[in-house]
């Protein structure tokens, strides 16, 4: 029997379809504050659902609670370890989380007592048994999602601290997750060494997609707003979006003149724009629909390690290996 | 790969929570170690089980020990099941060999350092070989080894004793099953190789398998998707669009909070918008939800929503608090009679009293899953066509635009908010106690 032959339809990707939107003109972002206090390296910060309240940490073990839009300290918590990697913020603005080196992702409740040492009612939730990358509260206080360098992610009871899910399946340290804004609410995705995004079901552990295009290190994974899709930022300098129905990649977003990694992206409210913290110490903001890079931004002085929109989408915050966290609007 | 599944179904079902293993507190010198098993007690088990001879229950329960799926917390390197009150627990399914595999070397060149800073000339004769070689082959990480060994060793210093001997017991076991052969240690890697090549295969046909099988929607859908998303949501973008009155980042004013917060009188023209571009958005919003109660209590049907609410907290709440949240559910909701009663077709409804038997988080999902696309489907379109709806459209506010500031030097000055906790320390104390003392901290302006 013959062969039935197969000639691959050239895969239309986002740019294309996009040829018939109209551009965007000029954008005008600039540093609208600056949170000076980290005495070392910023590696991660989250957003308070209040939409100006923020927690960040930092190499040097320190975490703290910032309203960004005065710029005044309201907590700061001093972690046993150095290199704290993951913060998070929980969705009730009671607690944060964090951790790093020491393997664990603890919560601290936010005590409105000057007085009182926050440590002090410190839980321990999460125990891995490599660094802690990266963390994130589900839809409550009470649960947490982790990734870690031990090559897991998994999902946590913060009351008992009981592992309720762990995922296999990456074959190298995870450094980053994100939480599907589905309906049904039940997926994440998660980004590696390895090269791969995966996509997990939380409910049975199972990794129900997996995408490998980039050629190195995935260090961000954020999803598109409708969550229809994702976007990564990578080592490799490029930044790339993933659709979950076509199931494959559908755009890049890289210039010849980027050659710097890629530590952190996320989308404008709308996802029309997507911002990449890069190690060259610049923002740079893409065109999602028609993958032209709208603007670059300077203002860092050393590397951009984490990037995040803001809960309303005014502003987006980066933090930076420079000591300081920048508010963009 | 099989073996592990027939093993690990085995275990599942010992530890069954009906008919599994009775399991009790175990001494252990001076410490009490929870959740253990005596030899007696399995052999026994498996006999009535399977209805087998004890023979064949020794030999059974001896491999599952063989594997690693059991553990004896007294005599760690005994691989032998004893038929007494020898006690034993079973492995963490973190540790199973299955999941684990293939171990690491810098796993176990991790554990040996532990084991070496921790019982100084402790190390057996072929860890000590394992230990040099290792030193050795990956002396580039070796700082980072001996980092990691000292964390994991504090860490663990903070644990009650007797979760720290139940984990030194089974880290413990787990190397005993997973060490290198005693030959040597690069006929171990080799094998290692080959069979991480396999294991790779395996899950790279699995993998494909799956997607094969996946529903995969044409490209052009999709991509339009995004161009669609953006249009509708670009008024919605206040990076995009800027917003109204202003941007609170830049002028200093954050009137636009204050016109957004959680509860208004009257909601921004924005706001009540984008209610209507999906379901989802009209749930997040908790206005939009409340709204929507409103009307769906005027259709009588407010208990779907109410239902839906429920099944949210349980399967984002406390794990502790989960049982008995579904049993509320189930008195509200769900049997025969219920005074909010909500309509489940029967296949659900039977599939979810079934599950309700040994309730856990996920319990109510099928059930829920069917409310939400009844209400998606069917309340959702005519509450968008409603008079509730469109008036609440038509008297909300479009704010009018800040003019910037004529002299923009003076910076406005900006106001701090209290902090979510301290909105929360003090609901609690007026529930609670009653105190007149209002909390400490107070925020200070700029």
């Amino acid at each position: 029997m013959e062969r039935p032959r197969f000639t691959p339809k050239m895969s239309r990707c986002l740019h294309q379809v996009a040829e018939k939107v109209e551009g965007l003109g000029q954008f005008v972002m600039k540093t609208r504050r600056t949170l000076k206090g980290h005495g070392n390296k910023v590696l991660c910060m989250d957003w308070c659902k209040d939409k100006r309240r923020i927690v960040s940490s930092s190499q040097d073990g320190k975490v703290i609670v910032w309203d960004a839009f005065t710029t005044n300290k309201e907590h700061a918590v001093t972690m046993p370890c150095t290199w704290v990697m993951a913060c998070a913020y929980a969705p009730s603005g009671c607690a944060v989380a964090c951790g790093g080196l020491d393997n664990k992702c603890s919560v601290y409740p936010l005590s409105l007592d000057k007085n009182e040492n926050l440590a002090a009612k410190k839980k321990s939730v999460a125990m891995h048994t490599n660094y802690l990358s990266a963390c994130s509260f589900t839809n409550s206080d009470m649960q947490i999602l982790t990734s870690s360098g031990d090559g897991t992610c998994a999902l946590w009871d913060v009351e008992s601290g009981q592992l309720l899910q762990s995922f296999h399946g990456h074959a190298a340290d995870v450094l980053c997750l994100d939480l599907a804004p589905s309906e049904t609410g039940n997926t994440f995705v998660s980004g590696g060494c390895d090269k791969k995004a995966n996509v997990w079901d939380m409910r049975s552990g199972q990794c129900i997609q997996s995408f490998e295009t980039h050629e190195s290190d995935i260090n961000s994974v954020r999803y598109y707003p409708s969550g229809d899709a994702f976007a990564s930022g990578s080592d490799d300098a490029t930044c790339r979006l993933y659709d979950l129905r076509a199931d494959r990649e559908v755009a890049i977003y890289s210039k010849e003149s980027i050659i710097f990694g890629v530590s952190s992206v996320d989308f404008s409210l709308s996802g029309r724009l997507l911002f990449g913290g890069y190690n060259d110490y610049t923002i740079n903001v893409w065109d999602v629909l028609k993958g032209t890079r709208v603007s670059i931004l300077f203002g860092h002085e050393n590397r951009v390690s984490t990037l995040r929109v803001s809960p309303d989408g005014t502003a987006f915050c980066t933090g930076s290996w420079d000591h300081t966290l920048r508010i963009w609007a | 790969y099989y073996l592990n599944y027939f093993m690990e179904k085995v275990i599942v079902a010992m530890q069954d929570p009906d008919m599994g293993m009775k399991m009790r507190n175990q001494r252990l010198l001076i410490t009490v170690i929870p959740h253990a098993m005596t030899g007696h007690d399995i052999i026994t088990w498996l006999i009535q089980k399977y209805s087998i001879c004890e023979e064949e229950a020794l030999h059974l329960g001896g491999m599952l020990l063989k594997y690693g799926y059991i553990y004896p917390l007294k005599e760690p390197r005994s691989i032998v099941l004893h038929p007494d009150e020898t006690p034993y627990r079973f492995q963490t399914p973190y540790f199973w060999t299955s999941t684990r595999w293939p171990a690491s070397e810098l796993d176990y060149a991790i554990y040996l350092a532990k084991k070496n800073i921790r019982k100084q000339g402790e190390l057996m004769e072929y860890e000590k070989e394992r230990y040099s070689v290792l030193h050795k082959r990956i002396n580039h990480t070796w700082d980072f080894v001996v980092m990691q060994a000292r964390e994991q060793l504090r860490a663990s210093k903070q644990r009650r004793k007797a979760d720290r001997i139940v984990l030194e017991c089974q880290e413990q076991a787990y190397w005993l099953i997973n060490r290198p052969p005693v030959c040597s240690i690069l006929l171990f890697y080799t094998a290692l190789v080959y069979t991480c090549v396999a294991l790779c295969l395996c899950l790279q046909i699995e993998t494909c398998r799956r997607a094969l099988g996946r529903n995969r929607v044409k490209s052009s859908i999709c991509l339009e998707g995004f161009v669609k998303y953006s249009e509708q949501y670009q008024n919605h973008d206040p990076i995009m669009q800027g917003c109204l009155p202003s941007n609170p980042w830049i002028s200093d004013d954050t009137a636009h909070w204050t016109m957004n917060a959680e509860m208004v009188p009257t909601p921004t023209r924005l706001r009540v918008e984008c209610w209507s571009f999906s379901f989802m958005e009209l749930l997040k919003d908790v206005m939009g939800r409340k709204e929507f109660m409103t009307y769906l209590e005027k259709e009588f049907s407010g208990e779907n929503l109410c239902f839906w609410q429920a099944c949210e907290d349980i399967r984002h709440g406390e794990s502790s608090k989960i049982a008995e949240k579904v049993e509320e559910v189930y008195k509200n909701f769900l049997a025969p009679g219920a005074a909010r009663w909500v309509n489940i077709d029967s296949k659900t409804m039977d599939k979810t009293l079934e599950g309700i038997k040994r309730p856990h988080r996920f319990v109510m999902d099928d059930a829920q899953m069917h409310i939400y696309f009844l209400m998606k489907k069917d309340s959702y379109p005519r509450y968008l066509k409603s008079d509730l709806y469109k008036n609440m459209l038509a008297k909300a506010i479009i704010p009018q635009e800040t003019k910037k500031s004529v002299f923009p030097f003076m910076r406005r000055q900006r106001h701090s908010s209290p902090s979510p906790a301290q909105a929360a320390a003090q609901a609690t104390e007026e529930d609670g106690r009653g105190k007149g003392a209002g909390p400490a901290g107070t925020n200070s302006d700029v």
